[in-house]
């Protein structure tokens, strides 16, 4: 492996680890160093941008990244057993039309928002079985799936929108703890974060996530149930994505099928900004969120000054392609420096 | 039975959904039984018609998407309002139009405490929310071309009246068939909003004495899409051979129609008018197909909704019913119901005129 070091390795090397002092180790990590540039972003547009250190826009910043942080947990789990889930916006998209649909035939809104999640869960399902149990790429079941639902999403509403859900509820969605600017939902997406990072780094299960990623018969062999895990992983992410719906379709008052169009793009370049590996086995949920949080701040430091939004997804797109290429060439130029130190083998 | 087996497991999670669902269903929040609790009302103060126009305003234009034509034409009509009233003019928005991209755009603009938001809305309630927060911290909104729900903006500037665009049309085919004959409509799809009320309104109109003997026999759909638009046109023509004249009242149809005459030998013979754009129908004006159409002018729309979010920052308006304001070189104009504001008659293109635009 060329660029260990550079993604977070829940079982490092003894060897490895001997050698190097741990804060080293810490600090070559690739989610620490999206921390740092988090940090190293916040702080040079606070000092230099008009506005964006004030309480009103850090909600509004944290308010439009919810979503992606949301999607992005259920769906680090699953990048790093190697699979991928390129339904979750169209998920989302179904749920919230499902959602205006329910609202519109009188159902109590307590209940349609069980309902969703139980919708959301019951599409990742779909996924799931399709992946697991006829050994389908995921890629291109989810890419199929992509298109269904969002075209289901358009049977369901057309191109009708529904928007008269209570303002309680719409207000809800905007609350602050304490009026401050932290969000209620993004107090949420913390303990979601909690729940599945404990998941990923502190339980057998997780740890065998990470084994499916670098060699899925392996793990297989070790006894892992590698098929019931992917499974209820997509579950996870359906559910997950249908929660997403509801704060969506709650947040912009409106249930609309074409609701997160094309998020997935974003959703993914966050996580794999946060120091997944696209190929699996690598990756930690702090440096995702590190990665979401980026990924967010820095399209609204430059929405505040001014820079135009074809701009932005230029900047957002080198970003990406940053953190796929960048780790691979530090990790090629390390080898080679340590192949020249130590003498050729004979 | 142990927990371990599957169908116990399976059952104890399903009687667990159940409970849940059941305690949700209970008692909760249904459609209609809302009570109370609607959107804040934003206080606007009172008006005073004598205020002058203050300088140095910050003018935001966030339309639906930038890089569409037809915007940075109305935005560029807002900007040389700007420009004469001396305040400082930007414009910005998303990429693509989708119904909650503008929200991010409006939370950064009231962020930057613009003083007027002039925005066209790609969904009437998504971007609610963000410009009541706007307007609670200062910022005037107006909406041009399509509006939110009334009560999340201060004024709304409309194209025009349906009644004016559905009349205009009517009295365009009347003069190109000489009063008399058969006609038939080219629209966008069965459910499209506009269209379907401009037909209603031009059938009414249709049953005034003077046109009595125009008949309209068909009304066709060309679902604004270039080529479904062009093959009902050769339909219409091949339904009906006697056909004296088409009126399309969507751009993309009228484009798409004056093609397939203009290359038939119907060209000249079979009249056709609507709504379309000076680029799009300039060939087919200059090559004879087409003789006269209509539209607004999309810069005089944005002028004047540059001109409203200046009154209203200047507080010579407050956004009621009958308020008067002047909008530069446009002249005088009056809020009407609901805030709306009607720019006026839509304009007649033909040969004479259509150089003078582009757009």
């Amino acid at each position: 492996m060329a660029h260990d070091s550079l993604y977070a390795q829940p079982e490092a090397p003894a060897e490895r680890a001997a050698t190097h002092a741990w804060w080293r180790a810490a600090l070559t990590r690739w989610d620490t160093l999206i921390v740092v540039v988090l940090a190293a972003v916040v702080l040079a547009a606070s000092l230099s941008i008009d506005g964006f250190g004030s309480t009103g826009n850090a909600k509004f910043l944290l308010l439009d990244v919810v979503p992606i942080a949301l999607i992005a947990l259920p769906l680090t789990l699953i990048i790093i057993t190697g699979e991928i889930d390129l339904s979750v916006a169209s998920t989302l998209g179904l749920c919230s039309a499902v959602m205006g649909q329910l609202w519109l035939t009188g159902l109590p809104l307590e209940l349609i928002v069980v309902l969703i999640v139980l919708l959301g869960g019951l599409l990742g399902a779909v996924n799931g079985v399709f992946v697991t149990r006829f050994g389908l790429p995921a890629l291109a079941v989810t890419i199929g799936t992509l298109a269904a639902y969002r075209g289901l999403a358009y049977v369901v509403l057309g191109d009708r929108a529904v928007a008269d859900f209570p303002y309680d509820w719409t207000a809800a969605s905007l609350s602050t703890v304490a009026g401050g600017p932290l969000p209620w939902a993004m107090v949420m997406v913390l303990l979601l974060a909690c729940a599945f990072g404990i998941v990923l780094h502190a339980t057998p299960f997780g740890r065998t996530l990470y084994a499916m990623g670098n060699n899925a018969e392996a793990a297989s062999f070790a006894g892992v149930s590698v098929a019931t895990a992917k499974f209820w992983l997509f579950v996870a992410s359906g559910a997950v994505s249908g929660v997403a719906g509801v704060y969506w379709t709650l947040r912009f008052a409106s249930a609309r099928a074409d609701n997160a169009f094309a998020l997935e793009l974003a959703v993914v370049a966050a996580v794999l900004l946060g120091g997944v590996s696209i190929f699996g086995g690598r990756g930690a949920l702090l440096g995702v969120l590190a990665g979401v949080l980026l990924l967010g701040t820095v399209r609204n430091a430059l929405q505040l000054a001014d820079v135009s939004s074809e701009a932005l997804d230029v900047v957002t797109g080198s970003l990406l392609v940053a953190s796929v290429v960048v780790p691979n060439v530090v990790g090629m130029a390390r080898s080679w420096l340590r192949r020249r130190r130590r003498p050729a083998p004979a | 039975m142990s927990l371990r087996s599957r169908g116990a497991r399976m059952g104890v999670i399903a009687a667990a959904v159940t409970a849940l669902v059941l305690a949700a269903g209970c008692g909760g929040t249904t459609r209609g039984s809302e009570g109370g609790g609607g959107e804040p009302d934003v206080t606007t103060g009172t008006a005073n018609p004598d205020a002058p126009l203050k300088e140095g305003l910050s003018v935001a234009f966030l339309p639906k998407q930038i890089n569409n034509p037809y915007f940075t034409v109305a935005d560029g009509g807002g900007k040389d309002a700007v420009t004469e009233f001396k305040g400082e003019y930007k414009e910005v928005g998303p990429s693509e139009a989708s119904a909650s991209s503008q929200v991010s755009y409006i939370n950064t603009l009231t962020q930057q405490q613009t003083d007027v938001i002039a925005t066209s809305a790609n969904d009437p309630n998504a971007i609610c929310g963000a410009l009541t927060t706007a307007r609670q911290t200062g910022a005037k909104v107006v909406t041009f071309d399509s509006d939110t729900k009334p009560e999340c903006r201060d004024v709304f500037i409309s194209q025009a009246t349906a009644e004016g665009i559905a009349d205009v049309q009517v009295e365009m085919i009347a003069e190109q068939i000489g009063g008399k004959g058969k006609i038939a409509v080219l629209s966008a799809t069965p459910n499209a909003t506009n269209q379907n009320e401009w037909i209603e309104l031009m059938k009414k109109e249709l049953e005034k004495p003077e046109y009595s003997d125009i008949d309209l026999v068909t009304v066709a759909y060309g679902n604004d899409d270039d080529q479904k638009s062009f093959q009902e046109t050769q339909g219409l023509l091949r339904s009906y051979p006697d056909l004296k004249g088409i009126i399309s009242p969507t751009t993309v149809g009228l484009a798409a129609a004056a093609r397939y005459l203009s290359g038939s030998q119907y060209q000249g013979k079979v009249a056709l008018t609507g709504l379309g754009t000076p680029n799009q129908m300039r060939q087919f004006v200059k090559d004879g197909t087409v003789e006269k159409f209509a539209l607004w002018k999309p810069a005089d729309l944005g002028y004047l909704a540059a001109y409203a979010g200046a009154a209203l920052a200047s507080g010579q308006i407050t956004g009621e019913q009958g308020q008067t304001f002047t909008a530069g070189k446009l002249g005088e104009y009056t809020v009407g119901e609901n805030g709306v504001i009607v720019l006026g008659p839509p304009t007649e293109f033909d040969k004479s005129n259509i150089d003078e635009f582009d757009f």
